[in-house]
């Protein structure tokens, strides 16, 4: 893909990312820093094209591939886990809507 | 480029992969529809890993392998991890990213042919993949280093005051100019050396930015790695020209910056003061030793448990005190039984309470509290003159009025909450001793209705349940 082409992709995403963060509420923050951090282990498609790498390569990019694939699993798995597991709690026993902090947000 | 080599269909997936992504951060904005972000997050990240699965099929007994390694180790973690540790465990989480980062930076640029980044005519990398390579691994390494230091502090397996290194500023500032020198250098001559060295050079800077920052500042620093992490996978994106890495970079990286701005603007600090280190480091000592004893009342369990039991509105106020001694079980159990005397029972949340963005929000959700009873700073301070008890365990700081009118104070301009202009202030603190971590005095302390309960946080709060149960 040519690199500007690319590149628009990119200053989009920051922009999309800016304004879907900001509309994160501060309760959900700590659960926001573990679900960015299994999704930015997205890095693992470089892992996988690392570890999968034909014969005729160097085999030591393709051992650290498979050490980069190990380490992103942990990242994925765990980070998706820890935040399944941090979501199931936010619970809300009242049935009555928020009071006035709902609509100061 | 000749990255055209990926076929559409797949470029398709990886566009897909990033929108769930972006879905999966939205759904984030309520409680409610939080859980399904979560899932968008995952079934997009098995698109993203399956398709390239299908583009790269050689050797899979191996990935597969790898992949249930880490899976499962990452699984067993989270599963068992204590709630109370999410801040150290975020910060590990940040170093496996950015030493992956650097590993596929390194497997690269030993195997470019791969990766599809060499250029036919030359047999060199391309220029431009030169440049994102080396500043990806660089973004990697300065992640992993620091995320590791980040890790040993908060999980107190080094101490979390600043250490301060005569000089670091100039030798911080010489390293970055390294690094940024090299990866230019690195266009014209793709050597190994220069490779190593830019590596090398990060590996230390990072450790170098995080070894002077205390500990009440690692909310800035946890999410400012956050941040990293998604840059580093941004600038791989590029290198392999995929999308589905560059959208969640881009995602990742204005995340992690946001939280970073949140909290410094939490504790009225300029994002460059906290990185350049050292905040309180002379202040704790002196504070708390000078000065004559100022005369404060202590109350005991029985009296507060009284006070609260026949007051109309309780605000408590938790910090990260309350997550040291796991006094939000208890915590809880004393706010129900205040609801069942007909007391109105709010939490108060400082942006900055604890150790990491929401940490405090985390622990009040393990603990079975209501979201809807927990409030912002913002939402909540004008309620405090109002209540008739403010409850705060664990928190000194940000309740700290000089912040309000001290100007020579190093909290000065810190957003607080209102404490004192309650009725009455009950105040956990282990000891008189202890002052908080910007090592500033709290006048609320000696305030006339300020009660001082003097104990670790979980037992008072525990015999407090014990006397409200009778």
């Amino acid at each position: 893909m040519e690199f500007l082409s690319i590149f628009s992709i990119f200053v989009m995403a920051c922009f999309v990312g800016y304004y879907v963060v900001w509309s994160v509420t501060p309760a959900l923050h700590t659960p926001l820093m573990a679900v960015t951090n299994a999704i930015s282990s997205v890095i693992v498609v470089g892992a996988l094209i690392a570890s999968s790498a034909a014969a005729g390569g160097s085999e030591t990019s393709r051992y650290l591939g498979l050490l980069a694939l190990v380490l992103a699993s942990v990242n994925i798995f765990g980070g998706f886990a820890v935040t399944r597991r941090m979501l199931a709690m936010y619970k809300k026993k009242d049935k009555k809507p928020a009071v006035s902090n709902a609509a100061a947000k | 480029m000749e990255h055209a080599a990926t076929p559409e269909w797949a470029m398709l997936a990886y566009l897909i992969a990033g929108v769930l992504f972006i879905l999966s951060l939205r759904g984030l904005s309520s409680p409610e529809t939080s859980q399904a972000g979560n899932r968008y997050g995952m079934i997009g990240m098995g698109i993203a890993v399956l398709t390239t699965l299908i583009l790269h099929p050689v050797g899979l007994p191996f990935i597969i392998g790898a992949m249930a390694i880490g899976g499962g180790i990452g699984f067993y973690i989270a599963q068992n991890i204590k709630m109370t540790a999410m801040p150290e465990l975020v910060a590990g989480f940040h170093s496996l990213v950015g030493m992956a980062a650097v590993l596929v930076g390194c497997a690269a640029y030993l195997n470019p042919a791969a990766f599809n980044i060499l250029d036919s005519v030359t047999n060199e990398i391309h220029g431009a993949s030169r440049i994102e390579m080396g500043l990806g691994v660089a973004i990697g390494a300065i992640t992993f280093s620091g995320s590791v230091i980040a890790f040993l502090k908060l999980s107190g397996r080094m101490g979390g005051n600043p250490i301060m290194l005569p000089g670091r500023h100039i030798i911080n500032l010489a390293l970055l100019a390294g690094i940024l020198g090299l990866v230019a250098y690195f266009v014209t001559d793709q050597s190994a050396w220069v490779f190593w060295t830019i590596t090398a050079l990060s590996f230390a800077i990072g450790f170098l930015l995080i070894i002077p920052i205390g500990g009440a500042d690692m909310p800035v620093v946890i999410s400012m790695l956050n941040s990293y992490s998604g840059w580093a996978a941004a600038a791989m994106g590029f290198t392999l020209g995929n999308t589905a890495m560059i959208i969640t970079g881009a995602l990742v990286g204005s995340s992690g910056a946001i939280l970073s701005y949140i909290m410094c603007k939490a504790m009225n600090r300029s994002f460059i003061s906290v990185i350049a280190g050292g905040f309180g480091d002379a202040g704790g000592p002196v504070a708390a030793g000078s000065g004559i004893a100022k005369p404060f009342k202590a109350g005991s369990a029985e009296d507060a448990a009284f006070i609260m039991k026949n007051a109309e509105s309780v605000i408590i106020v938790p910090g990260y005190g309350m997550a040291v001694s796991q006094a939000q079980h208890a915590l809880r159990e004393m706010g129900d039984l205040l609801k069942k005397e007909g007391v109105s029972v709010k939490y108060a949340i400082h942006p900055v309470a604890g150790r990491m963005p929401g940490h405090m929000n985390v622990l009040l959700a393990e603990a079975n509290v209501s979201y809807d009873e927990v409030f912002e700073l913002e939402d909540i301070n004008s309620d405090f003159a109002q209540c008739d008890v403010a409850f705060v365990i664990g928190a000194n700081d940000v309740t700290n009025p000089l912040a309000k009118t001290d100007k020579t104070s190093p909290i000065y301009g810190m957003p607080v909450l209102d404490v004192e202009k309650a009725k009455t202030v009950l105040f956990v603190k282990r000891s008189m001793g202890g002052v908080g971590y910007a090592g500033v005095d709290n006048p609320v302390f000696y305030m006339d209705n300020t009660m001082m309960l003097l104990a670790d946080a979980k037992k008072m709060v525990e015999t407090i349940v014990k006397s409200l149960g009778h």
